[in-house]
């Protein structure tokens, strides 16, 4: 069982958490302007690393609020958990693959 | 220990020392194969016995089979809802039941049947529904009352006191179980007598391009050239594609599975819950195996977080009383490659001359036949066969999902 940190409530059991996939994908500006290449990359393609992973999580049993994760997918090792944008140490890190 | 026919316990045959050739790999094939697990092994061989095509390499970065067909708790069905499923699983199913005589090898498939339980009104909507639909397309499949579970399965327990009484299930008598590495076995054995080099501890780690089209890979063991290159690498897909230029869109996910220590032969098929998430089944030495859903978060770890284990065995232990005084002997997990409709991704790719086999996600085990059958033909003649071209990875553009979400959630 991994032991995440919620940003609001401390680190508590994966148990009470909900896992939300991909962190920072935004929602099309211009949603009646995509093709359909383009709507099927924002519906059904998300990045799959081996490696560092930014990730949403939401405290489900808990506060139920959403947070950011930086995860390692090789390991599970959680570097950090943080609110809003990603923070910019994990800007540059998009998985070894 | 007894030794017996059909579900009885079976003592297995000595080790065999070797299989097959262990060649260096050779500066270029016609076609090379990545991942030599089920899919890579026989699309190999398929594409050497149906097609003729024998200068061909399997690469397989670890030990041959040691993926997810080393892991997997070999469940073979074909009772899926859609009709493109039932056409490739069903077809899967049959090469199942010729495939001893075919490959000349002992794979022990046992024909002993798989409920899938139903412990909602709405699980027996969608059981009843699906089996209409199974029977459309000529899967043997019924749906059948708590009491005849209990024909089937006497160790259940049917009562209505427990948390998710069992309500009904569907019932497909021709589904079972094959021992995994021997099904590996087999097709590496007539694949490499066919001429197919299986070439292990070699990774791919980049290809080599002549614009569009793929020429070669570089591997830990050198470059090789190549004519065409079939990706059959299950959750490490989309590191590869990545490395030729295109994404696929699977999710790895980390998915266990665990066994008991041997027993007498107390359960007689393959039962499977969606709902209360465990499917159970007693090997041929006599261990009990199960399994449950994928762990949620994505991972390459090839092992998962002990509460979806205990969440697995507090369902078993449930439905079955009786495995309340066995013990785990051992856990382990695989990497699965998932997609959002639960189906497969087979065909042609954004690259000329790469193929693509992924997406069988949590039960690809029962495909491997079938798949291999069809990716053959996809790589032999550059277009895809018939029972996988509505697994293009352009259904993801058109919007033609094949969402087996119902059969294949947890199930496998
Ligand atoms: C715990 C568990 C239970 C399961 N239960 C069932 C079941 O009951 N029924 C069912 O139908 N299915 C089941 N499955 C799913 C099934 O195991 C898979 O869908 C299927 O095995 C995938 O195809 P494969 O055998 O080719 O994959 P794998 O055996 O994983 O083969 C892929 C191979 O590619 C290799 N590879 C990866 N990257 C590279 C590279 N860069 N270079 C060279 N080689 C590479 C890997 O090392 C691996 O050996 C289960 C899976 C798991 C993990
Ligand atoms: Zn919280």
């Amino acid at each position: 069982m991994l032991m995440i940190e919620c940003p609001h409530c401390g680190v508590r059991p994966e148990g009470e958490f909900t896992y939300g996939g991909q962190a920072h994908v935004p929602y099309p500006e211009d949603p009646q302007a995509l093709t359909d290449e383009e709507w099927a990359q924002y519906l059904f393609y998300r990045d799959n690393p081996k490696g560092t992973f930014r990730e949403r999580w939401v405290h489900s049993a808990g506060c139920r609020k959403w947070f950011n994760a930086i995860r390692d997918t090789r390991t599970y090792d959680i570097t950090s958990t943080y609110l809003g944008a990603a923070p910019a140490e994990a800007n540059s890190t998009q998985g070894a693959q | 220990m007894t030794t017996a026919q059909g579900s009885g316990q079976r003592a297995l045959p000595p080790h065999p020392s070797f299989l097959w050739r262990n060649p260096d790999p050779r500066n270029s094939y016609d076609v090379v194969i990545v991942g030599g697990g089920g899919h890579g092994l026989a699309t190999a061989y398929y594409l050497a016995k149906v097609h003729g095509i024998t200068n061909v390499a399997v690469l397989e970065r670890g030990w041959l089979a040691g993926g997810n067909m080393a892991r997997n708790t070999t469940i073979i069905r074909s009772n899926y809802l859609w009709d493109e499923s039932a056409a490739i699983y069903e077809k899967s199913l049959k090469l199942w039941e010729g495939l001893e005589d075919e490959l000349g090898y002992d794979i022990f498939f046992s024909q002993r049947g798989v409920l899938n339980l139903a412990h909602t009104l709405q699980d027996q909507r969608d059981s009843v529904r699906r089996v209409e639909a199974n029977r459309l397309n000529g899967v043997d499949a019924e749906y059948i009352s708590p009491e005849q579970v209990k024909e089937v399965c006497p160790i259940i327990n049917i009562s209505q006191d427990i948390r998710y009484p069992v309500m009904g299930a569907t019932y497909q008598p021709r589904a079972g179980i094959a021992k995994h590495d021997w099904v590996a076995w087999g097709y590496a054995r007539r694949a490499s007598e066919l001429g197919v080099d299986l070439i292990q501890n070699c990774e791919v780690t980049g290809f080599d391009m002549d614009g569009d089209r793929v020429v070669g890979v570089r591997t830990t063991r050198g470059n090789i050239k190549a004519g065409r290159v079939a990706l059959a690498a299950a959750g490490h897909t989309s590191t590869l594609t990545e490395l030729a230029g295109f994404r696929v869109p699977i999710q790895s996910h980390p998915l266990q599975a665990l066994v008991s220590e041997l027993h007498e032969m107390i359960h007689p098929t393959v039962v499977m819950s969606n709902h209360v998430h465990v499917y159970v089944s007693q090997a041929h030495k006599g261990e009990l195996v199960m399994g449950a859903g994928v762990d949620s978060y994505n991972g390459y770890g090839q092992r998962g977080s002990f509460h979806v284990i205990e969440h697995q065995m507090s369902a078993a232990v449930e439905l079955f009383p009786a495995f309340s005084r066995a013990h785990l002997l051992r856990t382990w997990g695989g990497i699965v490659d998932v997609t959002l409709d639960a189906s497969p991704i087979m065909g042609l790719t954004p690259v000329d001359g790469m193929y693509v086999d992924c997406g069988w996600g949590t039960g690809g085990f029962k495909a491997v036949p079938g798949a291999g059958f069809a990716f053959a033909h996809t790589i032999a003649n550059n277009e895809p066969h018939e029972l996988n071209r509505p697994y293009s990875l352009e259904r993801f553009v058109t919007g033609e999902l094949i969402d087996e979400h119902g059969a294949a959630a947890v199930a496998h």
